[in-house]
């Protein structure tokens, strides 16, 4: 039996259970997709943040 | 479309939200067996009529007048504007140009040292509070300390009068005269505006401000100026009432950057960018975020294109001829 077999069965047969796994891959999918982008983000503008310049006046 | 088709389609669309949910897990099992071979097809054909005269005739007007004002409104916006007597601001590189490119925030503090230094003379900034510098040019105590070198008017107290307060970083930014006909009447009755949206307030933006800062020339022949004006070629008729103010060492750095007045109106503009759109770098990060989102929901959409069109593009006709014995 594969694993994507088993995820079907155990899963997302049953509505309780595919709607839990879409709220807990949606916490996870967030998380992640707004990390990635903070540090995409960060990566492009370095040395132009108020992040990058706050260390000179604290 | 016939009736049966109407219906076929709204019981397909009533199916297709359970089966969006199913179909993720079956699958595409679920297109064998259900016969949804037939709804689609009369979904997804167009008919053999085509479109009606009257149809043909309403989307096409649309159609015309939908490009015609699209055309007009991208003409207006390429045109040369030669008629003005105002000279068009070059276009300067700016840090923030771009989608992905946030504000140079030291920049942005730096300009407002000139702001401090220079500007606040005659101008204005009422919709910017010290608050809103805190963590995008200063720190909160350096943000307090600012606010509090700031006498705010308050009041009235419990007998009715009005002091004044060092300001607190609720405090907007003071301004230089209480009211507009006393700046008129400090400055041979020109108003200078207040700036806190004078970036996105004039065409060209920061590069208008940069221009016209460092633009100040002497008045060619034949232009005659009033008293107190100034002749400057970016501004709209050449005579302003604002004299020129930047000039090298004209305001102080507290970085250690020279202060040449290249870079006091490079600042100031960014800085009043910064005044203009507080919510820029969100944007830039939102325009990460939105690109990003929508990649993968156009993948999602095209996948889930191909898997319904499958069974259509797939299929095979076939004409038995009944034979009459």
């Amino acid at each position: 039996m594969s694993a994507w077999t088993t995820l079907n069965r155990v899963v997302f047969k049953r509505t309780s259970t595919f709607f839990l796994a879409a709220a807990a891959g949606t916490f996870f999918f967030e998380r992640t997709f707004d990390v990635a982008s903070v540090a995409l983000f960060e990566s492009i503008n370095k040395g132009k943040l108020w992040k990058d310049i706050k260390h000179k006046y604290e | 479309m016939t009736k049966s088709c109407q219906w076929n389609q709204l019981s397909l669309r009533r199916f297709s939200i359970m089966a969006s949910a199913v179909g993720r897990i079956c699958g595409a099992r679920l297109l064998k067996n259900y016969g949804l071979v037939a709804p689609q097809v009369c979904q997804l054909s167009t008919g053999a009529q085509g479109w009606t005269k009257n149809r043909k005739l309403w989307l096409s007007t649309v159609g015309v007048v939908g490009s015609g004002v699209g055309a007009l409104l991208f003409a207006l916006e390429q045109s040369v504007q030669a008629s003005g007597s105002e000279a068009h601001a070059p276009h300067q590189p700016w840090s923030h140009d771009g989608w992905f490119k946030s504000l140079d925030h030291a920049s942005v503090r730096r300009g407002y040292e000139v702001y401090k230094q220079v500007c606040r003379a005659c101008h204005s900034l009422q919709y910017i509070a010290f608050r809103n510098l805190v963590n995008v040019t200063h720190t909160e105590e350096e943000a307090k300390a600012e606010a509090a070198e700031a006498m705010i008017k308050d009041g009235p107290d419990e007998e009715g009068n009005y002091f004044e307060r060092p300001g607190k970083l609720s405090d907007y930014l003071p301004s230089p005269y209480p009211n507009e006909n006393a700046a008129r009447a400090a400055n041979n009755g020109a108003y200078p505006p207040d700036l806190s949206l004078i970036c996105s307030g004039r065409k060209g933006g920061e590069d208008y401000i940069f221009a016209l800062l460092t633009g100040y020339m002497d008045a060619p022949a034949g232009v005659v100026l009033r008293e107190g004006q100034n002749y400057n070629p970016y501004f709209p008729g050449g005579a302003i009432s604002m004299a020129q103010v930047l000039f090298d060492e004209a305001a102080e750095y507290s970085d250690g950057t020279p202060a040449t007045a290249s870079q006091l109106a490079k600042d100031v503009a960014t800085f009043l960018r910064w005044c203009s759109e507080p919510e820029l770098d969100d944007r830039r990060l939102m325009t990460i975020k939105a690109i990003g989102m929508f990649s993968m929901l156009a993948a999602v959409a095209y996948y889930f294109k191909r898997h319904k069109w499958s069974t259509l593009k797939s299929r095979k006709l076939a004409y038995k001829p009944v034979s009459k014995k």
